[in-house]
Order: structure tokens, then C-alpha cells, then sequence
């Protein structure tokens, strides 16, 4: 067997693993394994960022729209505590991530030597897995292990925290790819599925409530099929739009919190919820015994922690949902449901918005037109335009969309994009941030420079942290304290420091211009677009209320 | 509330402890005590946790350690398929007056005297929470001036083990 040194080791484990980007940043901890990444230039598209954070969301943009595990190798103590947040949107989001922190040699362990800092204690709640290695022959068994565990069942970020001496040092390479794959064996008796088909065929209101859990699986298409054949509408949650199209007529957008009426009313209304891969969070259910008070509840996760955490279920079944689905499916009656749809068309409410107006609906609605045609991937950061894009832009099939659900990390937006690109170089990708996550992370611009990603983003600018400030508007007595962060950059000329194409758009009639003024995105350009700090979410449901005690309209 | 005893088959790994404890602090799950030590198996470490909660909370804290990947295996000890004891040492105020009174209760309940000093004496007892509660209750009047718990250990009844591949 092969002498190698540790570094050599992690090269060999990420090519065995079918790595072929790596978010990366240098640091002293790391600079055996980056080298050992020298004679490997040709193996791995490395791409470092501005700062580490920003790697661990382009790993995780690039995981989420790739399927493929993210990768990120940063070094210890700074390095390692700027991945913090990254891997803690990671967790929340059951996005599959490696990360590989460099850590001082294991003689200075414990003695706070310089750059030293416990990263496996750190992220020990928000991590699937964490290990730290100070013996080299427990090297490439925790990679290949830290590999599996990321991408078996619910995916999650797993981080491998590797002394310098272990990358230093040189023994023999012993694999463990070959060993048996961590699976989720579980399955769906079939009697349990005919007993939920037998509940979804004899209810009268049913209602399909889907999350990221759909997509994780690849069960987009098994969820529109169970819906038609039975005539389920589906609400969606934030991680689970794009599940069903958008455009469908069984599609009633996302649920909860800026839910659309139709689709927070049928939730109340119905007589059935089948909850797949959804996690009944707060945001969704809101006051949790207003939640679907008259309905029995089907909860089918992968993750057994999942059923009976947040909201009891009546019956449940753990597995891979996509299973779950097609094994119910076999059991379902066609059926139309026309009565139950008529119903929910009736609980709709038109807005007052008219398409002149410079608002997010019609600037999203635009730019969803003009790309209408593609294959895109839509990223937002985290605030009004996340949900505004949420509640408007209208996911095809063939759209991605990648947003910070879970942990609603502001400044995750940018990084996120740029994965997602070089995951995906021929679909489009854009983004949608705020000018508030946009200062939190306008750092990432140089490395869509840098390495020329072609990505749109899209700056909805309002001059204010929107969200927070519509909470002081409504539930503050619009005291809106630390909210306004004024007009005190220049975002133009911002972009043009780092080379990147720009423009301001303040009306309908600029925005069309600017839109037709080229045909692809082909290169990093960023779009402006001037709005109004007062322009709300709505609906919006007051924390704490009944989803169907919306706030509609305030005029 | 009701008090359940969980036994736990885990990965012997430097962490695994703090992974366990930080998991109950951050859900929120009660420990009233937790105990730890080697196996048969030196790869693996079996731990006894007693939890205070009602069938719901339970039910999430056998899933959630489930789900912790060096956590092997977790079992419920109920009272009629399992045993569990308790250690606990004792130190009493004693002076010739109530020394012997001190002594003739220990040896009721089976306690052994493990140091003796002119004006104290130490006991060591072992049993489950109703003897132990019994025997503290009986020493108060002599004035315990410090106790020390080892908190629940136990296993299953019969020749069921925890490690399935034993």
C-alpha cells in the first residue's frame, strides 16, 4: 500500500468521493493540504472566496442545486469560526456539506495556542457529525465516513477537523470507499399505505402540504401525480417551492406566516393534511391548535425526529418520501375534488397592485418573463424580497429555488449564487437580495470577478431592513429603531470598483429597457432597483396568530 | 411527569459525553442523572440516563439520540424487565451517643460503614431510589453533612444484551 502524507490522504478521499469543486481559503493550518492540492489543479476547480463564510454558503448554493455533496476546506481557529453560520444554514436546511478545518498540531491541542480554537465543540449542535483527528490512521475512515453521513437520509453539513501534523505525516493509505453505504433502510409497508390511501380516499378536503423534503428526494413528480390523481391541492412550504409548478392548478403557493389566503384557508379547512417531508415550523403552523383544527394529520418524513416534534400526527411513516408517495399512489382513487376547488378559488383576494407600478411583484413578474423560457435557478438572500420572490415569481418545473429557509441568514445570498452558477453553468441563475444582505455579504463581489460567475443580481433596494421594519410598522407602533440604513452607498459604483456591470432602475419602463438590453446572462452584472421603504409583505400573519388571521391589505 | 431510565449503547470517542449532554440542553430535556463507563466492548460505552418528562418528551429523546450517529443503540429500562441501582455515600454526623443508632439502621438496609471518625461516619448503600429516599430520610435527624450520588446504573432482565452483535 501506498505511503501518502495526510494531506495526500484527503486529496486521494475527495477524488474518491467524485469531488470536483472546492470552496477554499488558505490559512497556516492548511497550507500542507493546499499543497497537496498543487499537483491536483487539474482534478479540482478550486474557488476561494473573499471570506470563508461565503464559501460555506457557495458550497451549500452548489450542494442544493447540484445534489452533489459541498465541499470547503478553511483553516482553524478564524478560518474555522467564520464557517459557523454557513454550516449552521446548512443544518437547518438539510443541506449535505464537508467541511474540512485545518487545527494546530496535536502537541499545541488545549493550550490556546496561536489560531487554536475547539471548532468540533463549536458546531457540535449544528453539524450531522463532527470529529476531530490527531492520528493519522483515522484519517481517510472519518472522511470516507464524514462523506456518507452528509449525503445518507436527511442530508446535513459533517466537519472534519484534522490536526497539522496528521497532514504533515506520512502513512499508508488504507480505503474504506468500498465498505457498505450508509442507507436509510426503512421503508412503507403496504398495508400502512393502503390504510393512508384509504384515509386521503375518504376525506373530503384533503390538502397535500409539501417541503424540502420533496425535492431532497426527487420527488417532484410522484408529488404532482398523487396530487392530480386524487385532486389534492398543495400548499408549499418556503424549501418546498418549485415542487409543483407554480402554474398548476392544484398549486396554491407557499403556506403560513405570507401565505397567499386561498392557501392558509384551505390548510384551516381541510380535513386532511398529508405533510411530506415538511416540518410543521413555526412559521407555517402559527398559533399550533388553530392549525388545520378539524384535521387528522399524515406526516411522512425521512427523519423519525421529525413526526410528533412540532404538531402530533395521526398517523405517520418514516422513510424516503418519494417511497411513501408511489407506494400511497398505488392505493388512491382518481378523483376531481371539484367542490373543494371551487371552495378554495373563492377564498382568493385580489391586491391592489396595477402593473405600472414599481413594486417587487411586477419587478419580479418582469424578470420571471424575460426568463420565462429557461432552465433558472432563483437565489435570494433573506428579508422582504425573499418572501416577495416567494410569493410571486412563478417556479416551473424546471426551477431551482435556493434560499436560506430555516435559519434566515441574512448575507447568504450572494455566496449561495455564485455555488449555484458554478454548479450549474448552463442554467441561469439569479438573485434576489436586499440591500441589507447585500452589505452583509457585498464582499463575494470580488470573487464573481474574480472568476468571471455570470450571475444576476438583483438589488432591491429600499434603504431600510424591510422586513424588521414592517414589524415596527405593524406590531411596533412604527417606531422603527436601527431599521433605516439610509442611501449612504453608492451600489453603482460599488460594483463598478470590482468591475461588474450595474444599473438603477427606478420605474417599469427602465426596468423593461434594461431587460431587453441583452439576451443571456453572460456575464456578473448587477441590477438595481429602486423601491419604496414603506412597500410591505402581504398577507402577513401577526406572530402568534391563526394563519387564517391575515393581515390582507392595509389601504 | 414521570421518571424513565434509558440505556445507552455508544461510541467510546472523546466527545460523545458532551454530544449526549448538549443535546438534552438544547432540546430542553431533563437529566436527573447520568452514568458512564466501559463495556465488554472497548470501542463502545454503555451509559445510564434517568430523564424526568411525560411519554411525548420521551419518545423525542429516544429518537433524537438515535439520531446521533455514535449513538449505537437506546433502550427504555422499565422497572419490570430491567434492574438499576444506585450508589451513594453518606456522611453523618456521630458522636458516641448516636453512633450505634447510626449503625443499627445501616444494617437494615444493608449499608456498609466505610470510614469512621470520632465525630462522623461515612455509609455506602446501594439501591434504587425508594430505598435510597428511605435511608436519607432516617439519617437527616443525625445531620448529613455531605451525600454524594452516583446517579442510576442498570441493565436488562434475562440474557437480552444491548449489543445485538455480541
Amino acid at each position: 500500500m501506498a505511503m501518502m502524507t495526510g494531506s495526500q490522504m484527503v486529496v486521494e478521499c475527495l477524488k474518491q468521493n467524485k469531488v470536483e469543486t472546492i470552496f477554499g481559503f488558505q490559512g497556516g493550518a492548511v497550507i500542507p493540504l493546499f499543497d497537496a492540492l498543487y499537483d491536483e489543479k487539474e482534478t479540482f476547480k478550486i474557488i476561494r472566496p473573499a471570506h470563508e463564510q461565503g464559501a460555506v454558503h457557495a458550497a451549500d448554493g452548489y450542494a442544493r442545486t447540484t445534489g452533489k455533496t459541498g465541499v470547503c476546506i478553511v483553516t482553524s481557529g478564524p478560518g474555522a469560526t467564520n464557517t459557523v453560520t454557513g454550516i449552521a444554514n446548512a443544518y437547518m436546511d438539510s443541506v449535505p456539506l464537508v467541511v474540512i478545518t485545518g487545527q494546530v498540531a496535536s502537541v499545541l491541542l488545549g493550550k490556546d495556542s496561536f489560531q487554536e480554537i475547539d471548532i468540533t465543540g463549536i458546531t457540535m449542535p449544528i453539524t450531522k457529525y463532527n470529529i476531530l483527528i490527531k492520528d493519522i490512521t483515522q484519517l481517510t475512515r472519518a472522511l470516507t465516513r464524514a462523506f456518507r453521513i452528509a449525503s445518507a437520509g436527511r442530508p446535513g453539513p459533517v466537519l472534519v477537523d484534522i490536526t497539522k501534523d496528521v497532514l504533515m505525516k506520512k502513512d499508508r493509505f488504507i480505503s474504506y470507499f468500498e465498505e457498505p453505504l450508509l442507507v436509510c433502510e426503512s421503508t412503507i409497508e403496504d398495508e400502512h399505505a393502503k390504510k393512508l390511501a384509504g384515509l386521503i380516499n375518504t376525506s373530503l378536503r384533503p390538502v397535500i402540504y409539501a417541503g424540502g423534503g420533496v425535492k431532497i428526494s426527487g420527488a417532484q413528480k410522484d408529488l404532482v401525480n398523487l396530487a392530480e390523481k386524487n385532486g389534492i391541492p398543495v400548499v408549499n412550504t418556503l424549501m418546498g417551492l418549485g415542487t409543483i409548478p407554480r402554474d398548476h392548478m392544484l398549486s396554491l403557493g407557499m403556506v403560513g406566516m405570507h401565505g397567499f389566503r386561498e392557501a392558509n384557508f384551505a390548510v384551516t379547512n381541510c380535513d386532511l393534511v398529508i405533510a411530506i417531508g415538511a416540518r410543521f415550523s413555526d412559521r407555517v403552523v402559527g398559533k399550533k391548535d388553530r392549525f388545520a383544527p378539524n384535521a387528522k394529520i399524515i406526516h411522512l418524513d425521512i427523519d423519525e425526529t421529525e413526526i410528533d416534534k412540532n404538531m402530533p400526527a395521526h398517523y405517520s411513516n418514516v422513510c424516503d418520501v418519494k417511497k411513501s408517495i408511489d407506494s400511497i399512489m398505488r392505493y388512491v382513487d382518481e378523483n376531481k375534488r371539484q367542490d373543494w376547488y371551487a371552495q378554495i378559488q373563492n377564498w382568493k383576494v385580489e391586491d391592489r397592485i396595477t402593473p405600472d407600478m414599481f413594486v417587487a411583484k411586477n419587478i419580479i413578474g418582469e424578470i420571471n418573463h424575460k426568463f420565462e423560457q429557461s432552465d433558472n435557478i432563483v437565489v435570494t438572500d433573506v428579508g422582504q424580497h425573499q418572501m416577495w420572490t416567494a410569493q410571486y415569481w412563478n417556479f416551473n418545473g424546471r426551477t431551482d429555488f435556493v434560499t436560506s429557509g430555516g435559519l434566515g441568514t441574512m448575507g447568504y445570498g450572494l455566496g449561495a449564487s455564485y455555488g449555484s452558477k458554478i454548479g450549474n453553468p448552463d442554467r441561469n441563475v439569479i438573485l434576489f437580495v436586499g440591500d441589507g444582505g447585500f452589505r452583509m455579504s457585498c464582499q463575494e463581489l470580488v470573487t464573481i470577478a474574480k472568476y468571471k460567475i455570470p450571475v444576476m443580481i438583483v438589488l432591491m433596494n429600499n434603504s431600510t431592513l424591510g422586513m424588521v421594519r414592517q414589524w415596527q410598522h405593524l406590531f411596533s407602533n412604527r417606531r422603527y429603531m436601527e431599521t433605516d440604513i439610509d442611501e449612504d452607498v453608492d451600489y453603482i459604483k460599488l460594483a463598478g470598483a470590482y468591475g461588474i456591470k450595474a444599473e438603477k432602475v427606478q420605474d417599469m419602463d427602465s426596468l423593461k429597457s434594461f431587460l431587453n438590453g441583452f439576451e443571456e446572462i453572460s456575464e456578473p452584472m448587477l441590477l438595481e432597483c429602486k423601491i419604496n421603504k414603506d412597500d410591505m409583505v402581504l398577507p402577513i400573519v401577526p406572530p402568534g396568530e391563526a394563519i387564517d388571521e391575515q393581515i390582507i391589505d392595509l389601504y | 411527569m414521570k421518571r424513565y431510565v434509558l440505556s445507552l449503547l455508544v461510541e467510546n470517542n472523546s466527545g460523545v459525553l458532551s454530544r449526549i449532554a448538549g443535546l438534552f440542553a438544547r432540546r430542553c430535556f431533563n437529566i436527573d442523572s447520568l452514568t458512564v463507563g466501559t463495556t465488554e466492548d472497548e470501542t463502545l460505552s454503555r451509559m445510564t440516563i434517568v430523564v424526568i418528562g411525560d411519554e411525548q418528551i420521551l419518545e423525542q429523546i429516544k429518537k433524537q439520540l438515535n439520531k446521533l450517529i455514535e449513538v449505537i443503540k437506546v433502550i427504555e429500562l422499565t422497572p419490570n424487565e430491567s434492574i438499576s441501582r444506585e450508589l451513594v455515600f453518606i456522611k453523618v454526623k456521630a458522636d458516641n451517643s448516636t453512633r450505634s443508632n447510626i449503625i443499627e439502621i445501616s444494617n437494615i438496609f444493608r449499608a456498609n460503614i466505610v470510614d469512621v471518625a470520632h465525630d462522623s461516619l461515612i455509609l455506602e448503600l446501594t439501591g434504587g431510589p425508594d430505598k435510597i429516599g428511605a435511608f436519607m430520610k432516617l439519617m437527616e435527624p443525625f445531620g448529613v453533612l455531605e451525600f454524594i450520588r452516583s446517579g442510576a446504573t442498570g441493565l436488562q432482565r434475562g440474557s437480552t444484551v444491548l449489543n445485538e452483535t455480541k
